[in-house]
């Protein structure tokens, strides 16, 4: 077995451990994609229930606030990631002192992604009944409430899965994050596999990322099957 | 019926809707009140503005123009806190039951209590006595998707009394259902009426579910209120032709027209077809015999519709008279004279459907 590794994956034994191995980049991979999927998790459900409850058919209805918070949301979805990555940099300076390494891709990679989160938050409780919002209007429950115990339970699989599908696409951004220094999983197929041409590395590593999104989309799926009736 | 006290009053009520840059009257200058232990029924084609104006009751419309009193409450007036209260004291069933998919039927009627200060025993209780009303304690723990449309509006109506309303409206809640389910929701909502004194707004397109328990009527067209009246009136004496029409429609005189006039059983341009409307004992005095007997008139009779409406008969009849023009003169004075509604029908505007 372990002949059978050397002779196939020459280059994936000698990078394994090691400062540049994979050890570190798998654990880089999993840093960013998890600390910036809390924070854009977060940010994200903010800004989506606030784009769905302050849209005209909202229970909160704010035409100026709404206006500007769906452009800002389309705006920053908009810019390609890498623009993103370059253009914030500054910003990112001040937030977390570095631009480079794990840390300093965080927060292009919530920028990146709260946005995105947030208008699949709101494609999801949109999917909420209006009429079942409606018979808890008319049973006097406040806005807050509505929120919490119609949309977010009611839409709880929608929204699990939305997320699922969020969290694999924050993933293939921390691969790039990864390929302009944040280190990873992204990192180590393009500057190991792909620039010194060791093609083992660059396969691995492409295996290493797809397992980590089946994961999530078994998780996701197995939720979400759990939660409905 | 208790005595006669306000407990929903409409005001001149209108509302408009801008929609595609136009603005659309949905509801139109409409006044109406309800009183304490009503059943009050609105009827209308969809699109009428029915749901509209229920919706202004507890300001889930807000209306463009009107006063809304509730219990004596200017709704319109309310902080948006004291909205939520008043509105617990209405409750609201709808056609699609919207019940809370994710929650048990336990869940659901325990829903609205979130707000009660009820202790968790009292709230247990209360819940446990609300399925008991519906007749539904044996599907407790079930979830909305496994019961059938009648048990799901049963869920929805032991929601709607959780926090013990005066007032329930009921949004076309019988439409989704079929004819049996639905006379046993209306019968459930008639015993809350009766047992619980509760005052129920029903809308609906359907006269029959109108006829089994209301006891006031309201006939909406086009966002106009176009005629209103006890449950009697309307169905004895309709003056709109879209009234007429509900009530055929529940008496089945229409498809029986259409079926005369298709058999050619009389010309088309008889004079001697006449519908009877009438209402309490009348019914009781052999009609068509003293028709014969007085004025040597045959009536045949081609049509009939008895019913018992809040206790009292009301029938529709359609007779074929032969005889001599002038007793059949004298006989449509005799029958006017009885206090029986008499009514030439020409057959020629009779439209075959």
């Amino acid at each position: 077995m372990e002949h059978l590794i050397q002779q196939w994956l020459p280059n994936v034994v000698t990078n394994w451990s090691g400062d540049n191995g994979f050890e570190i980049a798998i654990y880089q991979t999993l840093y960013m994609t998890f600390v910036s999927a809390a924070f854009a998790g977060i940010l994200g459900l903010i800004l989506g229930i606030a784009l769905l409850v302050t849209d005209s058919k909202g229970i909160l209805p704010h035409k100026k606030f709404y206006y500007v918070l769906d452009k800002l949301v389309n705006l920053f979805r908009s810019i390609p990631f890498v623009v993103l990555l370059a253009v914030i940099g500054p910003f990112t300076k001040l937030i977390v002192g570095q631009t480079i390494g794990p840390t300093g891709a965080l927060v292009p990679l919530i920028l990146g992604t709260a946005p995105f989160f947030a208008r699949q938050v709101q494609l999801a409780l949109v999917e909420v009944d209006p009429g079942v919002v409606e018979a808890a209007q008319a049973m006097g429950l406040s806005p807050w409430k509505i929120i919490v115990h119609v949309y977010l339970k009611e839409g709880l699989p929608e929204l699990i899965r939305s997320a699922t599908l969020t969290l694999i696409s924050l993933i293939g951004l921390t691969a790039m994050a990864g390929a302009v220094g944040g280190g990873g999983l992204g990192n180590m197929a393009i500057a190991v596999g792909y620039q010194r041409f060791e093609n083992d590395v660059t396969i691995v590593s492409m295996i290493l990322i797809l397992i980590l999104v089946f994961i999530v989309q078994g998780i996701g799926d197995f939720v979400v099957k759990k939660l409905q009736h | 019926m208790a005595k006669a006290s306000p407990i929903i009053e409409l005001k001149n009520i209108g509302v408009q809707f801008s929609q595609k840059e136009q603005l659309i009257d949905a509801v139109k200058d409409v006044s109406l009140t309800v009183n304490k232990g009503d059943v009050y029924g609105i009827i209308g084609y969809s699109g009428a503005g029915k749901s509209t104006l229920v919706r202004v009751i507890n300001l889930l419309q807000r209306p463009t123009v009107g006063a809304v009193t509730v219990n004596h409450k200017q709704m319109l007036k309310l902080t948006p806190k004291q909205l939520r209260d008043e509105r617990k004291n209405i409750g609201m069933i709808f056609q699609h039951f919207n019940l809370l998919n994710s929650r048990t039927v336990y869940g659901n009627v325990d829903f609205p209590l979130m707000d009660s200060q009820l202790s968790a025993a009292q709230r247990q209780q209360k819940v446990n006595k609300l399925l008991d009303l519906v007749g539904l304690s044996d599907k407790a723990q079930n979830y909305p998707s496994q019961l059938s449309g009648g048990q799901k509006q049963r869920v929805a109506i032991a929601r709607a009394l959780a926090n013990d309303p005066e007032i329930l409206i009921s949004d076309e809640a019988t439409s989704a259902l079929d004819p049996e389910t639905t006379t046993e929701i209306l019968n459930l909502l008639g015993y809350l009426n009766q047992s619980l004194g509760i005052t129920i707004v029903i809308i609906t397109h359907e006269m029959d579910a109108i006829k089994q328990i209301c006891n006031r009527v309201a006939v909406m067209d086009q966002g106009k209120l176009i005629e209103e009246g006890s449950l009697l009136k309307i169905f004895g004496h309709p003056q709109q032709a879209l009234t007429q029409k509900f009530v055929d429609s529940s008496t089945q005189l229409g498809p029986a027209l259409q079926e005369i006039k298709k058999s050619h059983i009389l010309p088309e341009n008889s004079k001697h077809l006449i519908e009877l409307n009438f209402l309490g004992d009348v019914t009781e005095e052999p009609m068509v015999v003293e028709l014969y007997k007085r004025f040597k008139v045959e009536a045949n009779i081609l049509f009939s519709n008895i019913e018992q409406l809040q206790g009292t008969t009301v029938g529709i009849m359609l007779l074929a008279l032969s005889g001599q023009d002038e007793d059949i003169q004298a006989a449509l004075q005799y029958l006017n004279h009885l206090q029986v509604n008499v009514k030439q029908v020409n057959l020629a505007q009779i439209e075959v459907g």
